[in-house]
């Protein structure tokens, strides 16, 4: 997703971690490109409940179908994947990442990048989160016949880690998930390495949460949602574990620090954001194939997003989760059941309440995202129950993540320019009338 | 004029399906002191645990075609099925408000997401996502739900004030394998003679089991098969099918009916799946949880809610219920926006194609009104078995 927005913006967008990222992905996608000649083997698996340090214990390269879908959708390639995918029989009515993908599978599996994605040698089930997960490796299992390990992550639903969930998770990765993928790898299992591991994911975790919190600041030096995106890509994707992604967090904690000196607000495509006028907290993930529009019609109006829901679905941090390369196996387990799409509803209605006082956001706004129900269902009582408690408007948006027909310019325009209306009408009567001392 | 018995019993079943306040429910609840009732959605849960704790599991479903629904639209978006906002009507008009207990079980992430939804609404009732393993060794996820059913038996002494004990729940295994016993039976007779069993009967019979005690729908199982016996029911020339993907919100009534209509016999369905979830007899001797665990882990019914470890095995489940019952066809009926059906409805269509078993696919919803193009498209359908048949 990164590299991509990057391309269609380098001319504004020059910030070095921006580069770094973007030679990280084109590498990334060159090394599946070569898997056949150089005999790597592979390891699809998903975002939220990503086991990166573990796949790269056996020396696997890691495949995240999600992001070959976002990454369509930013080069507006996964419409038509869609749409294949429901000619071959696919509800219309299912999640548009699963059919972009099969789409693109149909299609000859060319990559975003343009280069052919290697079949995978093992298909990591992290059940973590989305019950669509399932049928999806279900359904590329159908196609590739290849070894799948299903890992399966309890819900929280009481809001809690029990220490049943945790033993049941790591029972699963010592007698299921290590096993298999030392069969299919070749590679025998050394905690040692990863611990390793686990200690650099820890060294980026505390710098993109430095990153994340940074908003907190008046004016905001970042976009949590937009830019917020880039952020998050190299620790959610292939890259969590790696030098590369520590030394990319340390690159972007310095220039947002710097931006924070000069008192200046986010980059955006355009450039610097004027004036900042409304601090928005977002939940629900972003439509990706009129990202760069979507984004605008927030920055023209002045509206940044301080602090968002989507970029904790990769791993939550900002409540002082760590990997702990001391209890590695259990550390990756918390890492799942932790994972925001993981978290009861009312842990949800906390967390954004949470963002909205302490980020002292104008209210908060959801993009209710059609494919999805794990964010959706429930989302209209999550909005009610945080401006209930928050005592701040909420607007509602309905777009989807990488099909084009499910996002309206006009309508997602015209709502937004009546939320910060709002937003305004709430400012105004909260304000002493002129006069009225007197 | 005397009215037949099997109509006798499939008139009080009507009334308990039409009857959205859940009358028979509250009396058995007012009956005596003390007494609590424990809602549960689909898929399946223990209902063997509610039953030993002295208390009345009630399935609830949904809304249906009757109930209108004012609040519940307010609670999702266009993109979402019906059941829970059907669900949250039930909940914000106070149909449920005798319901101590509502159990959301593990089959897709919008009943998932409505167990948050009740902890917020309805503080006052306990709430609970009822997880259920995907992992099926017994050392791993069988660990886990024994673990997990223990947790869920300390919440139910919690709220039943009582202890739960193992004898009573060997007692209450005993009762409700005798109900599978009865269920299957049922079916079975509905697959070697549709014509006396029909589709919407059976129907309205497994759903009186959703509100009734255990031991009260069993027999009228029974005098359900003793009554139907001697009816005189003409056979039709229609066609055998087993219908698929209605395993969570209910199908409006009228549709089972306009499929008889349109010359299809039901032979096997997944509607109320928690009435046979697990095959055969949970034994009596040993541990009762570890018993119900073993028997979710290793025999309980195939669905699209479920993951399935073996690829080769994927599917096969509806192949060999075709067979077993001498099915000529298939009906995908999924609700819209059902992610377990529809995700899962391609690989099964796979597996039926490979198998030479036709099929058609339509959705519904739970209010679906305008019946005539699934009538018609089903009729299509019948005839054409027919022809094939008889070519
Ligand atoms: S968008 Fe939602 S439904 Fe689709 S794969 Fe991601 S979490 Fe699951
Ligand atoms: S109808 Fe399908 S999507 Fe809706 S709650 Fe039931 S299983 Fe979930």
């Amino acid at each position: 997703m990164n590299a991509a927005v990057a391309k269609a913006t380098h001319e504004v967008v020059k910030d070095g971690s921006m580069l770094k990222q973007k030679g990280m992905m084109a590498g990334h996608y060159d090394r599946l490109a070569a898997a056949g000649e150089t005999g790597s083997k592979v390891a699809c698996t998903f975002v939220p409940g990503n086991l990166n340090e573990l796949i790269m214990c056996f020396d696997l390269l890691n495949n995240l179908p999600e992001v070959n879908a976002i990454q369509n959708g930013l080069r507006k390639k996964s419409g038509s994947f869609v749409m294949e995918a429901e000619k071959d029989g696919h509800s219309e009515d299912v999640c548009t990442y699963v059919k972009s993908d099969l789409g693109m599978i149909a299609r000859g599996n060319i990559g975003p990048y343009g280069k052919p994605l290697p079949d995978p040698d093992v298909l990591l089930l992290s059940y973590t989160g989305c019950f669509t997960f399932m049928k999806w490796f279900e359904l590329l299992r159908e196609r590739y016949n290849c070894e799948t390990i299903m890992l399966h992550t309890p819900y929280k639903g009481d809001g809690e880690i029990t220490q049943n969930m945790r033993d049941y998770m790591v029972k699963q990765l010592k007698e299921e998930v290590i096993p298999t993928l030392e069969r299919v790898s070749g590679v025998k299992f050394d905690i040692d390495r990863l611990r390793e591991y686990l200690r650099e994911s820890a060294k980026a975790e505390d710098d993109l949460v430095w990153v994340l919190q940074s908003a907190k600041n008046k004016p905001s030096p970042i976009d949590a949602y937009f830019g917020g995106i880039y952020y998050i890509g190299p620790i959610f994707g292939a890259f969590r574990g790696t030098e590369d992604a520590t030394d990319y967090y340390r690159y972007l904690r310095a220039e947002v620090e710097a931006r924070i000196q000069q008192g200046l607000g986010p980059v955006t495509p355009d450039g610097d954001m004027g004036e900042e006028k409304y601090r928005l907290v977002v939940e629900g993930p972003p439509n990706y194939t009129s990202f760069r529009d979507f984004w605008k019609m927030f920055y023209e109006e002045g509206a940044v997003v301080v602090a968002s829901s989507y970029t904790k679905v990769g791993g939550v941090y900002d409540f002082g989760f760590r990997h702990d390369p001391d209890h590695p196996l259990e550390s990756l387990a918390d890492y799942c059941l932790g994972v925001y799409t993981n978290r009861n509803l009312p842990e949800r209605v906390d967390m954004l309440t949470n963002y909205v006082e302490e980020y002292q956001a104008d209210g908060l706004l959801i993009n209710s995202i059609k494919s999805c129900n794990s964010f959706s269902a429930g989302q209209l009582l999550i909005m009610r129950e945080v401006e209930k408690r928050t005592g701040k408007p909420a607007a509602f948006i309905e777009t989807d993540l990488v099909d084009p027909r499910y996002f309206s310019p006009a309508n997602v325009k015209n709502r937004l320019e009546s939320y910060f209306q709002m937003i305004e009408q709430k400012r105004a009567s909260k304000r002493p009338a002129v006069g009225a001392m007197a | 004029m005397t009215v037949s018995p099997t109509t006798e019993i499939i008139e009080r079943c009507r009334a308990l399906f039409d009857d959205l306040q859940f009358t028979a429910a509250r009396e058995w609840k007012a009956a005596a002191p003390g007494r609590k009732v424990v809602g549960y959605m689909p898929i399946y849960v223990p209902r063997e645990i509610i039953h030993a704790a002295g208390m009345l599991p009630l399935g609830v479903l949904g809304g249906g075609d009757q109930l209108e629904v004012i609040h519940g639209d307010a609670y999702y978006q266009s993109y979402i099925c019906r059941i829970p906002r059907s669900t949250i009507e039930l909940g914000v008009t106070g149909r449920l408000d005798f319901v101590d207990g509502m159990l959301f079980p593990s089959i897709c992430d919008v009943i998932r997401n409505l167990s948050g939804m009740w902890k917020l609404m309805f503080p006052e009732v306990y709430s609970h996502y009822f997880d259920v393993p995907q992992n099926y060794r017994d050392d791993i996820g069988g660990n886990y739900y024994i673990n997990e059913l223990k947790l869920f038996r300390d919440d139910l002494e919690r709220l039943a004030g009582r202890k739960i004990t193992d004898d009573d729940l060997r007692a209450s295994i005993d009762a409700y394998n005798e109900n599978r016993r009865l269920v299957r039976e049922v079916y079975a007779y509905r697959s070697d003679q549709p014509w006396k069993a029909p589709a919407t009967e059976i129907y309205l019979l497994m759903r009186a089991g959703m509100v009734l005690p255990v031991e009260e729908h069993t027999q009228l199982l029974r005098d359900y098969l003793g009554a139907v016996e001697t009816e005189d029911r003409p056979i039709r020339d229609n066609c055998r099918v087993v219908l698929i993907g209605m395993f969570c919100e209910q199908p409006p009534f009228n549709l089972i009916k306009s499929l008889e209509l349109a010359g299809c016999y039901v032979v096997d369905d997944d509607l109320l799946l928690v009435t046979r979830w697990l095959i055969g007899d949970v034994p009596l001797e040993g541990d009762p949880i570890e018993n119900l665990a073993k028997a979710f882990l290793h025999h309980s019914e195939d669905t699209s809610a479920k993951y399935e470890p073996d690829a080769a095995e994927k599917g096969k489940y509806l192949v060999r219920t075709v067979k077993r019952t001498g099915a000529e066809g298939v009906i995908f009926a999924a609700p819209s926006f059902c992610d377990p059906a529809l995700l899962d409805r391609p690989m099964l269509q796979h597996v039926l194609k490979d198998a030479d078993i036709p099929y058609i696919a339509f959705k519904y919803a739970e209010n679906s009104g305008q019946m005539q193009p699934i009538r018609e498209q089903a009729g299509t359908f019948a005839d054409s078995i027919k022809l094939w048949s008889e070519s």
